[in-house]
C-alpha cells in the first residue's frame, strides 16, 4: 500500500466530488487532488472518463474508477482495514445502499432544481426537497450518523449536500433548519468531525458558485 | 456451517409485474443462484396494501422479503442476493472489476434505459431523432466494452449482463414499434453477438415476458405519451 499511486479528478464545489475526499479522509488515504476546468476539459479527465467525462474520477495505480458512490466503494474495499463504511451484515449493507441511492435521485435532483426553476417549478422542487429530508430523519432517527456510532456510506452520500443548503436556501428563499431542524443537527455534528470540516467546502463559497452558474444559464 | 442448506423454511419472496424488466432482473439472479421463491403479481394500477407496506417510499416493483427482511431497488436486490447466496457469483472479487461492473450497471439505467425508453419509444419527430443519436453513442460505449468478451461479466453472466439484459427482448419490441433498428448488426456486432448469448442462456431464455403483450403494452404508452390523436 506504501507504493499506491492515489489521484482524485475534482471539481472543488462538487457535491460528488465531496463525498470522495471525505471516503479519502475517512480511510487516511494520501492522494494528488487535481482540480479539473469541466469548460475546458483536459486530456486526462477525457481518458479516464470517456463516457461521461464527470469528475470525480478516482485513479488508482493508474486505473480510474468513476461515479462517486461507486468510488466510495471501491475505496472501501481496497483499503478494508479502517473505518468500514458498510456494515457486514448482507440486509443492513442493503439498507446503507437504499438510502445512498435515494440520497441520489432524491436530494440532488430537487435541490438542483431549486437554484435553476422558479416559480410553481421551484416550489414543487423545495417541497419534494424537503419531503425528501424529512423521510431521512426518519431514517437516521436517534443514531448519531446513519452508520450507527460512526460515519458510513449514507453519512458519506449525505453529509457533502449540506454545503449547498445555504445557497438551495437563499435563493429558494426559505429555511431548511425550520423544516428539518434534526436532520441540520445532523450535519453540523458531522461538521465536527475533522474528517468532514476538512473534505467539505464553505456554504459561503458554494452560493457564489452557484449565483455564478446561475448568470452562466441566464436564470435571473 | 450454512445453516441455510438446512433451514426448510426459508422464505423468499418477490413482488413483480408480468412487464417489469427490473423485477426480471431479480427473478433471474434468483433464478441463476438455484434459490427457491414465491412471486407475489402485482398490478400497479391497483398496489397491494402489503407493497405500499413494504415500499412506501418509492411504491414500486421489485421487492425482495427474505425471512420477513424487506429490501427494494432491483440492483441493491441484487447485490443483497450476491452476498447472501454465494453461489453462481454475479460479483468478481477484485474491488476494480467490482467498480466496472457497477459501473455499466449505472450506465445502463442512467443512460441507456433514459434515451431508448424515454427518448425512442415515447417521443417522435424531433425529441425521437436526438433520442436515437443518443441511444447510439450509449450503444457504442456498450459495443467497446462488450468486446471480445461473452458476457460483460466474462465467462459468465454477471451483475452487468443481469442489469443490461432487457436490451436482448424488450429492445426488439421497440424497434417494431417505431420502425427504428438500433442494435444493428453490422454497427455493433459484439452488442448484437451478446444479445443472441444472453436472450438464449439457460434460464434467462425461460423466463421472459410475453412478446405480443408487451408490444400492445408499449404501443399504449407510446400513444398516451404522444397524446391520443395528436398530428405527426
Amino acid at each position: 500500500m506504501a507504493s499506491d499511486q492515489v489521484t482524485l479528478l475534482d471539481l472543488w464545489a462538487s457535491p460528488f466530488g465531496m463525498r470522495v475526499r471525505l471516503a479519502l479522509a475517512e480511510k487516511g488515504v494520501k492522494y494528488e487532488y487535481s482540480e479539473q476546468d469541466l469548460m475546458n476539459k483536459g486530456a486526462l479527465l477525457l481518458q479516464m472518463n470517456p463516457v461521461h467525462k464527470k469528475i470525480p474520477v478516482l485513479v488508482h495505480n493508474g486505473k480510474p474508477v468513476c461515479e462517486s458512490l461507486i468510488i466510495v466503494q471501491y475505496i472501501d474495499e481496497v483499503w478494508k482495514d479502517k473505518a468500514p463504511f458498510l456494515p457486514s451484515d448482507p440486509y443492513q449493507r442493503a439498507q446503507s445502499r437504499f438510502w445512498a441511492d435515494f440520497v441520489d435521485k432524491k436530494i440532488y435532483d430537487f435541490g438542483r432544481k431549486i437554484w435553476m426553476e422558479k416559480g410553481e417549478d421551484q416550489e414543487a422542487a423545495k417541497k419534494g426537497f424537503i419531503d425528501s429530508l424529512k423521510l431521512l430523519e426518519g431514517e437516521l432517527g436517534d443514531k448519531p450518523y446513519f452508520g450507527g456510532e460512526t460515519i458510513g456510506y449514507v453519512d458519506i452520500a449525505l453529509v457533502p449536500f449540506y454545503t449547498w443548503f445555504y445557497a438551495y436556501e437563499t435563493i429558494g428563499n426559505f429555511s431548511i433548519e425550520a423544516e428539518c431542524p434534526k436532520l441540520i443537527g445532523y450535519c453540523k455534528r458531522c461538521l465536527k468531525k475533522e474528517t468532514v470540516s476538512k473534505s467539505l467546502e464553505d456554504p459561503k463559497k458554494v452560493y457564489d458558485f452557484v449565483v455564478m452558474l446561475r448568470k452562466k444559464y441566464g436564470i435571473e | 456451517m450454512d445453516e441455510r442448506k438446512y433451514n426448510m423454511a426459508e422464505e423468499v419472496k418477490v413482488f413483480s409485474t408480468w412487464a417489469s424488466p427490473f423485477a426480471l432482473r431479480v427473478i433471474w439472479a434468483l433464478k441463476l443462484k438455484g434459490v427457491e421463491f414465491d412471486t407475489v403479481h402485482e398490478d400497479l394500477i391497483n398496489k397491494s396494501p402489503l407493497l405500499l407496506q413494504y415500499n412506501p417510499i418509492h411504491k414500486k416493483v421489485p421487492v425482495l422479503v427474505h425471512d420477513g427482511k424487506v429490501i427494494c431497488e432491483s440492483l441493491v436486490i441484487l447485490e443483497y442476493i450476491d452476498e447472501t447466496w454465494k453461489q453462481n457469483p454475479l460479483l468478481p472479487e477484485d474491488p476494480h472489476q467490482k467498480a466496472n461492473a457497477r459501473f455499466w450497471a449505472k450506465f445502463g439505467d442512467d443512460k441507456v434505459m433514459q434515451s431508448i425508453g424515454g427518448g425512442v419509444l415515447l417521443k417522435e419527430g424531433k425529441e425521437q431523432e436526438e433520442g436515437f443519436a443518443a441511444s447510439m453513442e450509449h450503444l457504442k460505449y456498450l459495443e467497446d466494452e462488450i468486446r471480445g468478451k461473452k458476457f460483460f461479466g466474462g465467462e459468465t453472466i454477471g451483475l452487468a449482463d443481469i442489469a443490461l439484459g432487457w436490451l436482448a427482448h424488450y429492445l426488439d419490441i421497440v424497434e417494431e414499434i417505431v420502425g427504428l433498428r438500433l442494435i444493428d448488426q453490422e454497427k455493433f456486432p459484439s452488442l448484437a453477438a451478446w444479445k443472441q448469448e444472453f436472450a438464449n442462456a439457460p434460464i434467462i431464455r425461460e423466463n421472459w415476458p410475453d412478446r405480443d403483450k408487451l408490444v400492445t403494452k408499449y404501443v399504449a404508452m407510446r400513444e398516451a405519451n404522444l397524446g391520443k390523436g395528436t398530428p405527426k
